[in-house]
């Protein structure tokens, strides 16, 4: 049994980082998107912990405490705006909301 | 008491009783102005037709049958009747005083000047002299005046006394006086002025009465529309006159009469530059004004037409005072009318013209006012004839003798209309002689003096007339014939009117005739008075080959001589009398008289039908003269309708084309011109704005499309961007 390594960490933060990106650039559902930004930002609070583990400081556990505060507050705005939006627009789809064109 | 230095008060009394009749006036004679108030249908009681054509209805007769009743009752009304007669009674005193003491005065000339009027204006004079200009309040009494101040008063006074019983019945009685005190105070104004300026205040002041008095019955339009006629007539000989007093003011350099004589006579006045054409040009255009005020050809028209007014005013206005203010004034100017002697000829021309033609007129008129009327304009040509002979003085004479009887004539046509209950027309008088037998003799008298037998007044100034238009250097044959033939036509029409007027059948209306009345004494003593006058006055000036009689009895001249100077002196060198060719001549013209006074006779009541089979064989010729040379309608063409109608027609045209052109064509432009800058700025510079807008809007195109809106867009150029950015650090 190999010993869980650094890389294996920073291995599953990217590739957390990739499929969501690639779930905020491609999915329609706005909900699924800002569930494909929670999954970003988890990436970065995994290679903080693990940089923190490895590096044996506490600050990137401390870091990412606040990153997920920060998410959570983020998904209550990005949660609420939906909601708003949907009562205009009838529509969650990213694609069919276009109001920042020039 | 010293009247000389007082004859300022001389006008200031008539003036006076003008301003009472207009303060307080009504307060006296409560009656209304005008009929405006009275019901249509009723007649209004004063209209018992002194100025009627043929008006005569049967409510005049209770006005006559009753004087002294109705509204002449007022007690106030007799203040009337005592203040502007007694206003012109005082003016006459002052008069006779001045006059007297004048007489007793050497020189026989007295100027008192109050107060100046227009003081030391600086002008420069045509030949480039600086001159001022001042205009005197000042009054100058020398004999000439003298003659007019005592005329103008003495007959005035009496047309006042005249007027009291003429106009007792009529509305508007202080008004009446009003004018005509008015009226006696511009004309000594007039008289008494002591320059040209002065005269002129008098002068437009007469011809404003004139039209106040012709038009008095206000309700009458033929009243109204004659005072009109007199007022615009006498405005066009007044241009005359002004452009003559300013030309002469540009020569002289003065208008005050003293010294324009005195300068005139001096010769001192720099005809270096203009010789005496300018002199010519001064006296025709004062010639013209003259001819406005004094009705003759061209102006004459007025006159005739203003005997629409009362008749009291025919007799101020048109015998004895206004129509004389051109003859005085020409009198005035002897000096200046001695220096050019072609203005005299025409003055003689027009003067010997306007005689004959209106004796024709009056030959065929049915008005006895008319024949008076023309009458009045034939004498005055009879005056203006003398003056352009140079026979100033016997113009004067003619003046002083006419103003009596034409005065009286038209006082007793008055009486006559009175008695008739305002009838006018002569065809329906006759056989009047017993029933008004003073008016019928006063009446009598003044036509056997205007008819000119020997021994009343108009023989004498007539007959000097005649021998002078024959003898004086500037007369001539033909001047002397027209005369004669005029003082034929004279005795003709004027016998022909008492003919059909007094003697023979009575043509009068049945209704009339049961009211004929003789006038109250404050009318029949005037006309006796006048009477008196028009036997007596001719004594002043008896001919010279009446050697019988001694220079004494040519007072008139003796007295005249200073005022026209020259003249004198010119009628000296013609002093070489032919007492045979003027015995000659005298006999002529009583002869010619006695034959018109004869025919008429004959004509008019011995043998009624002979007239109207004249009328008859000559039907054009008298239609010519019975619509008085259809000079009204001439006037009416050339002037009214040709020169104002036409005139305002070719205006308008000028005015639709020229002045609307001009204001449409500016219009138009500046339409074209806003079409055109609105085309600039539609194409070239809104052009440009939107060019450049278009420009940029192309120009950022591609930017614009990066810009979707859609959020995952943005978000693959973020991670596009993280991405190049990563990938330039990794491949570095």
């Amino acid at each position: 049994m190999h010993p869980v390594t650094e890389v294996h960490y920073l291995a599953l933060s990217a590739a957390l980082l990739l499929i969501g990106t690639i779930g905020v650039l491609t999915r329609r559902n706005i909900v699924i998107i800002l569930m494909s930004i929670e999954l970003i930002l988890n990436a970065v609070n995994i290679n903080l912990i693990a940089f923190s583990h490895a590096w044996g400081q506490t600050q990137g556990q401390i870091f990412a405490i606040f990153v997920i505060v920060d998410a959570v507050a983020e998904a209550a705005v990005g949660l609420g705006i939906l909601i708003a939006l949907f009562r205009n627009k009838e529509t969650v789809l990213a694609d069919e909301i276009d109001l920042l064109k020039w | 008491m010293n009247f000389l230095d007082q004859i300022w008060l001389i006008p200031l009394f008539p003036l006076l009783g003008a301003a009472i009749m207009f303060f307080i006036g009504r307060k006296l004679d409560p009656q209304p102005v005008s009929d405006v108030a009275i019901a249509p249908g009723v007649e209004p009681v004063y209209e018992h037709g002194h100025a009627h054509d043929h008006g005569h209805t049967p409510h005049h007769e209770h006005h006559h049958d009753d004087h002294g009743h109705g509204h002449h009752s007022s007690p106030l009304k007799k203040l009337i009747d005592i203040i502007c007669p007694g206003m012109v009674l005082l003016s006459f005193i002052f008069s006779v005083g001045a006059v007297w003491q004048l007489a007793q005065s050497t020189p026989r000339l007295h100027q008192v000047i109050q107060f100046t009027w227009i003081a030391g204006l600086p002008f420069h004079m045509a030949n480039g002299h600086l001159a001022t200009f001042q205009a005197d309040w000042g009054f100058l009494l020398d004999p000439l005046s003298s003659v007019m101040i005592l005329i103008v008063t003495g007959v005035g006074f009496l047309i006042h006394v005249y007027s009291i019983g003429y106009m007792a019945h009529d509305n508007g009685y202080y008004r009446f006086f009003g004018y005509l005190n008015l009226f006696v105070f511009f004309m000594l104004m007039l008289v008494l002025a002591n320059n040209y300026i002065l005269l002129f205040v008098g002068w437009e002041g007469v011809g404003l009465c004139s039209y106040l008095l012709i038009g008095f019955y206000i309700h009458k339009k033929s009243a109204g529309d004659a005072g009109k006629k007199a007022f615009v007539v006498n405005r066009v000989g007044d241009a005359g006159f002004v452009l003559g007093m300013l030309l002469m003011l540009s020569v002289l350099g003065t208008v005050r009469f003293t010294d324009v004589n005195a300068l005139l006579r001096s010769g001192n006045f720099a005809p270096e530059i203009h010789g005496f054409g300018v002199l010519s040009a001064i006296s025709v255009l004062m010639f013209f004004g003259a001819t406005g005020k004094s009705a003759q050809i061209p102006l004459y028209v007025w006159l005739p037409d203003a005997m629409e007014g009362p008749t009291p005013v025919s007799a101020l206005i048109h015998a004895a005072t206004m129509v004389t203010a051109g003859v005085y004034m020409v009198a005035r100017s002897a000096a200046l009318f001695q220096l050019t002697p072609s203005t005299s000829t025409v003055v003689a021309a027009v003067g010997a013209f306007t005689a004959i033609l209106a004796a024709t007129i009056a030959l065929v008129q049915n008005d006895i006012k008319r024949v008076l009327a023309y009458s009045t304009v034939s004498q005055l040509g009879y005056m203006f004839l003398a003056l352009g002979v140079g026979a100033y003085w016997v113009a004067i004479f003619h003046l002083f003798t006419h103003a009596f009887f034409k005065a009286l004539l038209f006082l007793c046509s008055g009486s006559v209309i009175h008695a008739m209950s305002g009838e006018q027309d002569m065809r329906h008088m006759g056989g009047l002689k017993d029933k008004i037998p003073i008016t019928h003799w006063t009446m009598f008298v003044g036509s056997v003096a205007i008819a000119g037998i020997p021994g009343l007044a108009g023989f004498f100034s007539k007959d000097e007339i005649l021998w002078q238009a024959y003898s004086s250097p500037l007369g001539s044959k033909f001047l002397y014939m027209i005369g004669l033939v005029t003082a034929g036509l004279t005795a003709f029409y004027m016998w022909r009117m008492m003919n059909m007027t007094f003697y023979g059948k009575s043509r009068v209306k049945a209704e009339v005739a049961a009211h004929i009345h003789e006038s109250p004494p404050s009318m029949t003593v005037p006309l006796s008075l006048l009477a008196v006058g028009s036997i007596v006055a001719g004594w002043l000036g008896v001919p010279k080959v009446w050697t019988l009689f001694g220079e004494s009895w040519r007072g008139f001249e003796h007295w005249l001589a200073p005022s026209f100077a020259s003249a004198a002196v010119e009628a000296a060198k013609e002093g070489a009398h032919d007492a045979s060719v003027e015995w000659a001549l005298m006999g002529a013209s009583v002869a010619i008289a006695i034959i018109g006074i004869v025919i008429a006779r004959y004509f008019y009541h011995q043998k009624p039908e002979i007239p109207d089979s004249i009328e008859k064989a000559v039907k054009p010729l008298y239609a010519l003269c019975y619509n008085k040379w259809y000079v009204d309608e001439m006037y009416d063409f050339l002037f009214v309708n040709g020169l104002c109608k036409g005139g305002g027609e070719v205006l308008g045209a000028f005015d639709r084309n020229v002045v609307d052109g001009g204001v449409n064509g500016a219009g138009w432009l500046t339409r074209f011109s806003s079409q055109v800058s609105m085309w600039w700025d539609t194409w070239v510079v809104d052009g440009l704005v939107r060019f450049t807008g278009f420009f940029v809007k192309m120009m950022s195109y591609p930017a614009c499309i990066l810009q979707s809106g859609r959020v995952q867009t943005y978000a693959f150029f973020v991670v596009a961007g993280v991405l190049l950015m990563f990938g330039y650090y990794v491949i570095r």
